[in-house]
């Protein structure tokens, strides 16, 4: 029977090998001469709304599709903000209580009013939507459809008509308003009422209405607010409540991107989120690209938006960007490709598997595939495996603006609280908690363990000796390192702990650690952490727990011990710092200082610094901020991951941003050299399944002999 | 027949109803709406404010079982419980904690599925039958000797390493399929060969030695002696005697999977990233999307009692003695 | 300072339950002739005596307790926190060889090339030496003559276990048979015994050659690799034993007083209770097992964190955890014997001897235990040999979905599940895979090989055949 099973095993394969081209290519094949762009992602984009979103995964696709005032210049580093269609970059201008124009160092407590005011390019134009679609009379046509009408319709592409218009001003001052909508939950609702003038009083007004009429189209246009306001057909203001430097990122984000009213009525029409079709679902900007297809269980398509502008590819960059390439396009128009298909990829493996087949023409790099990919050269130098390098694979490597950590409780009876008892448990626990080893393991050196909260590439982070943390790490040979475990047992016996045992109990110290990790890599994660404990010879015991339940605990403040991450949301050191400012403690307030860290030292010198202009004065008062952070130690500052992404020789113009998201247009493709490469590397191997068959076919011998034998017996 | 067919629907509300309290009961022990909410509106500055408006929204603000505030009959209506169960007896399955209307979603999704549980019923009935009557044939031979061990050792192996296996050979280095995705219309015929296949093989085992001992159970019947008594070949009493009388239970058997095929298979179409129904209801416990899980089990049981209700039926049409009573 | 387990009290409890079945049995005819016929059969012998070893390793695993910590004032005894197994004491040298990461079967450099500081200052890149695999060989080129030599050893203190306790095993089956000792050998070689002992020693010498030598390899060599933070592949794959044999066993302890109470109550009275009884059964069967077990697992996590105090190991929440997994298997799998007792006791409750008991007004309680219980024994008895099997292969699947043992704790399903990730390395990592494949086929294939033989016995239907 087993060469029975192998024959059923190569028939559907042998029916198969009628068709042409690559067997295992995941596409169609007529797609094949076309400009396309493959990728995956990961998960289910959530929200598609930009004022309602709010993470990496989404602001893949919104980058294309959506148009906020600013952008991240492409090539030059470090980050710098840029028009995107806005005219210019808009100035603060500062006001007192008097309505007096202050100057820009005026001290932040006299400035009452920040007024800036954006002027947007007249040459701009929305995708074509049938929210715009009017019929023969002028009227909207699909803006109060009949049950019947709506009950018929299942996507966008069954409405016949659509149309553009142009980007006005008032799209923008929308949008504003959208954020306290009572019916679209925007992340950044609380954060913007506390800085954007009036918006709160214009959310109670919102709400209000909506209790008024439930279920009932709001009219935003007849709620003006001080907050925001168009001034003509292209020119809006922003006023804030008081001094806010940071405001500028925040007009880059997909928060602030404009939203015609037109698709606002359409999508609020009765009926229409019965049948899918919902803002989430089918965005309307006036990107470069338009999502045509979403069916996250399977795809998402992003197609040439034809109503784009055709913003120029930047003319300069940064050094060395001219030699490797990425000013080839200057000054011509983009985008570069037609279409974009991200495919659904839940697991890495086939991810990496269908890249190195050529099926997506980049890929990031998980553990397990890095040393088929990456070789770190003696020096410590990266670069890629004979193997990628046959395959003419690229390989770019750049810091990413985030930081992965662990924290203490800052209220935990044993490792919280500004006693020195605890304070020296913990400086013991972070020297013993080897990173470098960390690195190594899990993320094979892609990360740089961390001195402080600051990772390279914001203002205020210092390299060599002068950045490192003098608690944890020695300068040794031109080199931090780490402090020996003897060190930490020493801080240990101090701290009243002497062989893992409370000295005045005799109770043996036992400590906890919440992690929102599962999964298959978690357990080697664990085991590796409870070794690190070991070393002072406590006992930690890991309480592994879904996100759900983990952030509970954190709001709780009854975690002790736990992991986390941040991810910048703009490149200033006060997106990083607000993580220790004590105000903003979790528990109680519900912020993002998860440790509860206090002090009023550090909290007083972060107001000071939150308004500051990047500058030597700056610097020293960061450098105040992390001295005291470092010595209170609430954090084991982790490490600084590594991004490092491989592209395909026909994929050019990649460059890592990892503050832009709207990267799509600058990339170009060599269709012709991808499928020459593809048939290249996907021959099919039929070698294999020819023997196969051939040992089935001998073994067959013998049962068909004991047949005939048998039917002759029987016979006679 | 019918009044029967009858009284087993209506044996069915019960049932369901207590699938959907054991359902409701579990999840809400488990995720308190406030749960439901912080999973849906992300991750970063979530407020609770925000998450009481999402509440709100949805439809969580009200009590789970019993409202104490409400009037009269309001008390059981204006609950989580009921505002959320009572549509599922029509088939109305609301819409997910995400927004979607569920019954389109499911309405999507249960193709998918279907292409590949079908064919692999089909061709699996085919393979094991012809697998089981060879074996049946060379009884108290060497060849089914081993061949039943080989069965045993087939079946005593994990199907996740029929899955590993078969993703690493015939999709990564046989580059004969692609390695995992899904396509519409005849595109997906190359995306279904390496699932069908591993399921195909993975319970290769188990199912040929459940039809070789039917089919040799059968061998033993009066009948099957008298036709080879009178000197009826082998091969002639295998085919018509045996084959034709061993389907039958076999097919009884495969009845009550039937309604089963449109949930599709959890682990084949997550490993595979087959957009059917299984992945559909893996995600929704993972995202905690609790209207979907709800949706699903409740769906489940349908076809589960649906299919018991056929088996009965396929017994009374294959063997007339039966009456259902 | 022993420990006891939740789990572990209970494996000890089902190991005094099947000790008192086993002299219930051997009293009773109806179940001594079927077991007979099981004893007769050569392959079924062969898989007890393989079952058997994977039970003594599981039971091992399962007597924990806190070791002696060596104190400077000896009078006064205090214990580690730690709590480890009588198997870990007897295993001990291997979760002390851990290396930094990956590194192959038998090898003596690590799978991944590192960056090393020589004493002169120069950094090469290269593959460094293991810490423990290999470390007696000077020079790692002669390793392939040394695995020979090494085995030399292995094998011949495998061959004399092996002896000793066969030699042991003939002298008691001489005496029992009242021949002398070479006369029993003679009827052992020839095949002249009513067990069939040439198959069961053959058996055993083979499992016991095989693993001494893996043991004493294992202290020279990670014989199957180590995994990505550098553990032994062989301990883990050891220690996933009682996790297997813990699913396959509990699970049945816990669901078999429901399935027998109810489906005997529901075939006895019929009427009301049957209809509660089916009704009960049906529902829970129409929910998707997997949602059950995922509800049930996440319930336990809120549980777990709020009661966060009483859970003071990692060791105890694995072990509730996997303590819970069993009862919502349990519980999901009660469903089925419940249907077949329920049919059976329908038409035992019809034989004259019942109605007569019923007739001279002898309780419910009574007939049910006295005259309807050991009726449905062999039932119970399929049916539990049969579930192992499936419910030893359904841990690796929850284990994909993360509702399986808790991640810390060793067992195939998590091997697998990691191994998936390994396979997508170049070179493979294919080492874990293949220990959890080789250590799970042997349970489950000596299982179902097992269970084959009981069913035939105790089912008359198929016996024929």
């Amino acid at each position: 029977m087993n060469f029975l099973s192998l024959v059923s095993l190569a028939v559907p394969v042998l029916l198969l090998s009628a068709c042409e081209g690559s067997l295992n290519n995941p596409y169609p094949d007529s797609e094949s001469d076309k400009n396309i762009y493959y990728d995956s992602f990961e998960e289910r984009p959530r929200h598609l709304d930009p004022v309602a979103s709010y993470s990496a995964n989404e602001y893949v696709f919104l980058g294309q599709i959506y148009e906020p005032p600013l952008q991240y210049h492409f090539l030059k580093r470090p980050y710098q903000l840029v028009p995107l269609t806005a005219r210019e970059m808009p100035e603060p201008v500062y006001y007192n209580a008097d309505g007096v124009i202050l100057s820009a160092d005026a001290p932040a407590e006299e400035i009452s009013q920040v007024r800036y005011v954006i002027r947007i390019r007249p040459d701009i134009h929305f995708q074509p939507h049938p929210a715009f679609a009017r019929d023969d009379r002028g009227e909207y046509r699909y803006h109060s459809m009949s049950p019947e009408a709506i009950n018929a319709v299942h996507t966008l592409d069954d409405f016949e008509h659509s149309a553009t218009r142009r980007l006005t001003a008032a799209d923008y001052v929308y949008q504003v308003k959208r954020m306290v909508h009572p019916r679209v939950h925007s992340p950044i609702a609380g954060l913007m009422s506390k800085y954007i003038a009036g918006l709160d009083e214009l959310a109670s007004r919102l709400k209000t209405a909506n209790e008024d009429n439930p279920g009932e189209y709001i009219d935003l246009h007849d709620y003006d607010f001080k907050g925001a306001r168009a001034i003509d057909e292209t020119t809006f203001e922003i006023v804030l409540k008081q001094k806010y430097p940071q405001f500028i990122y925040w007009l880059s984000m997909y928060f602030f991107s404009p939203m015609p009213w037109e698709a606002d009525v359409f999508y609020s029409q009765a009926g229409m989120s019965d049948q899918n079709i919902t803002l989430d679902w089918y965005p309307v900007g006036t990107g470069p690209f338009m999502l045509t297809e979403n069916n996250p269980n399977r795809r998402m398509v992003l197609e040439r938006n034809p109503n784009y502008r055709g913003e120029l590819y930047p003319e300069e960059g940064e050094e060395g960007d001219a030699e490797s390439g990425l000013l080839r396009d200057a000054g011509r128009a983009m985008p570069f490709i037609d279409k974009a298909v991200y495919s659904l990829e839940r697991e890495a493996i086939p991810t990496w598997n269908k890249f190195l087949q050529g099926y997506y023409d980049t890929s990031g790099l998980v553990s397990d595939s890095f040393d088929q990919a990456v070789r770190v050269g003696s020096g410590g130098e990266v670069m890629l495996t004979e193997e990628m390098r046959a395959r003419d694979i690229n390989l770019l490597t750049a810091v990413t603006t985030s930081t992965f950590y662990m924290g203490f409780n800052m209220r935990d009876d044993v490792v919280g609280g500004d006693s020195q008892r605890a304070r020296l448990l913990r400086r013991a626990v972070s020297i013993a908690v080897d990173y470098e080893e960390f690195v190594s393991i899990f993320a094979n050196g892609r990360g740089k363990p961390a001195q402080g909260p600051l990772p390279p590439g914001i203002f205020g982070h210092r390299e060599g000796r002068a950045g490192i943390n003098p608690y944890v790490y020695d300068w040794v040979d031109g080199r931090a390192q780490r402090k020996p475990v003897a060190k930490a047992l020493e801080l240990l016996e101090q701290a009243g702990y002497s062989n893992g045992r409370d000295v005045r109990t005799g109770e043996p110290l036992v400590l906890y650690l919440d992690s929102p990790a599962a999964g298959p890599g978690s357990k080697a994660n664990f085991d590796w952490l409870r070794k690190q404990f070991r070393k002072l010879n406590i006992n930690l015991v890991i309480r592994a727990t879904d996100y759900n339940r983990f952030q509970e605990k954190m709001l709780k403040g009854t975690a002790q011990i736990y992991t986390w991450g941040w991810n910048a949301d703009y490149p200033d050191p006060e997106n990083f710092m607000f993580l220790l400012y004590g105000p903003n403690a979790k528990v109680g307030s519900n912020g993002e200082n998860a440790s509860n860290y206090e002090n009023p030292e550090f909290d007083r010198l972060f107001n000071i610094m939150k308004s500051m202009p990047n500058g030597e004065k700056r610097q020293q008062v960061i450098d105040d901020m992390i001295e005291i952070a470092r010595r209170d130690a609430p954090w084991l500052w982790g490490f600084h991951p590594l991004a490092y992404s491989l592209h395909h020789s026909w994929y050019h113009n990649a460059k890592p941003n990892l503050m832009a998201n709207n990267t799509l247009k600058y990339k170009r493709i060599d269709v012709p050299l991808r499928n020459k490469l593809r048939a290249e590397w996907n021959r099919p191997v039929w070698t294999p399944v020819i023997i196969l068959v051939l040992v089935l076919l001998v073994s067959l011998l013998p049962a068909a002999i004991l047949y005939k034998r048998r039917v002759e017996r029987s016979i006679r | 027949m019918i009044s029967y067919i009858i009284r087993r629907m209506l044996y069915a509300i019960p049932i369901l109803i207590g699938v959907n309290v054991i359902t409701f009961v579990l999840f809400f022990v488990v995720n308190t709406p406030d749960d439901i909410a912080r999973m849906q509106l992300g991750q970063k500055r979530v407020t609770p404010e925000a998450i009481e408006k999402w509440k709100a929204d949805h439809g969580y603000d009200k009590p789970v079982l019993w409202n104490s505030d409400a009037a009269a009959a309001g008390k059981i209506t204006e609950t989580i419980f009921f505002e959320n169960s009572v549509r599922l007896f029509v088939f109305d399955f609301g819409r997910s904690d995400s927004g979607r209307d569920i019954s389109y979603d499911i309405s999507q999704r249960m193709w998918p599925s279907l292409a590949i549980t079908v064919p692999s019923l089909i061709i699996g009935l085919l393979v094991y039958i012809t697998f089981a009557l060879t074996l049946a044939f060379f009884r108290a031979t060497y060849i089914d000797t081993w061949g039943v061990v080989l069965c045993v050792v087939m079946m005593s192996i994990s199907s996740m390493f029929y899955i590993i296996g078969g993703q690493y050979l015939v999709g990564k280095l046989l580059h004969l399929v692609p390695i995992s995705g899904y396509d519409t219309g005849t595109e997906a015929i190359k995306f279904l060969v390496l699932p069908v296949l591993v399921g195909l093989v993975g319970s290769i085992g188990s199912s040929t030695r459940w039809y070789r001992t039917i089919f040799l159970e059968e061998m033993g019947k009066d009948f099957v002696r008298t036709a080879r008594a009178k000197g009826l070949s082998e091969t002639v009493v295998l085919y018509r005697h045996v084959l034709r009388n061993g389907l039958i239970p076999i097919l009884t058997g495969v009845v009550v999977i039937l309604p089963m095929l449109f949930i599709g298979s959890l682990i084949t179409e997550s490993f595979f990233a087959i957009p059917g129904l299984g992945s559909y209801t893996i995600d929704a416990i993972n995202n905690q999307d609790f209207a979907i899980v709800r949706s699903m089990v409740f769906l489940g049981s349908v076809l589960y009692i649906l299919g018991l209700l056929l088996t009965d039926i396929s017994y009374t049409i294959v063997d007339p003695r039966i009456r259902l009573s | 300072m022993p420990v006891i387990f939740l789990t572990d009290g209970l494996i000890f409890l089902l190991l005094l339950m099947v000790t008192a079945f086993i002299w219930y049995a051997r009293r009773h005819e109806h179940l001594r002739v079927p077991w007979r016929q099981v004893g007769r059969n050569g392959m079924a012998m062969s898989a007890v005596v393989v079952l058997l070893f994977y039970i003594i390793i599981g039971l091992l695993d399962s007597m924990h307790f806190h070791p002696r910590v060596e104190t400077q004032n000896s009078t006064e005894s205090r214990y580690s926190n730690e709590i480890i197994s009588v198997l870990d004491v007897l295993l001990k040298h291997l979760p002390e060889q851990t290396e930094k990461t990956y590194s192959a079967p038998f090898a003596t450099h690590a799978y991944a090339m590192e960056t090393i500081d020589h004493e002169d200052g120069t950094r090469t890149r290269e593959y460094p030496r293991l810490q423990h695999g290999g470390t007696h060989l000077d020079d790692p080129e002669n390793r392939g003559q040394d695995i020979l030599l090494k085995s030399l050893p292995g094998i011949a203190a495998g061959l004399l276990v092996w002896m000793t306790i066969s030699f042991m095993i003939v002298m008691v089956l001489a005496r029992n048979a009242g021949v002398t000792i070479s006369g029993q050998l003679r009827y052992i070689v020839h095949r002249q015994t009513a067990l069939p002992w040439h198959t069961i020693l053959l058996t055993l010498g083979a499992v016991l050659v095989l693993f001494v030598w893996a043991f004493y390899l294992s202290h020279y060599y990670h014989i199957f690799g180590t995994d990505k933070v550098g553990q032994d592949v062989f301990y883990q794959a050891i220690k996933s034993i009682r996790t297997g044999l813990m699913i396959g066993t509990l699970t049945t302890l816990v669901m078999l007083p429901f399935a027998l109470m109810l489906g005997v109550m529901a075939g006895y009275f019929r009427g009301w209770v049957d209809d509660i009884i089916q009704y009960i059964y049906t529902t829970l069967n129409s929910i998707p097992g997997v949602l059950l077990i995922a509800a049930a697992i996440l319930m336990l996590e809120v549980y777990m964190s709020n009661h966060s105090g009483d859970f003071s190991s990692n060791a105890h929440r694995a072990d509730l955890r996997l303590f819970f997994l069993c009862v919502i298997l349990g519980i999901m799998s009660w469903t089925g014997l419940c249907r077949l007792l329920r049919g059976e006791t329908m038409k035992l409750r019809e034989i004259d001897y019942v109605q007569a008991a019923q007739a001279f007004g002898v309780s419910h309680v009574t007939i049910m235990i006295r005259h309807l219980l050991p009726n449905v024994m062999h039932i119970v008895m399929i049916t539990i040999v049969l579930d192992f099997s499936a419910l030893v292969l359904a841990e690796a699947v929850l284990a994909y979905i993360n509702i399986g043992v808790d991640p810390s704790m060793s067992s195939w399903g998590n091997m697998i599940n990691s191994a998936r990730l390994e396979m997508a390395r170049e070179p493979v990592v294919w080492w874990s895979l293949s220990a959890a494949f080789v250590f799970m086929l042997g349970l489950v294939l000596a299982a179902n090989l097992f269970a084959d033989a009981v069913r035939d016995a105790f089912d008359p239907r198929i016996r024929e055949y």
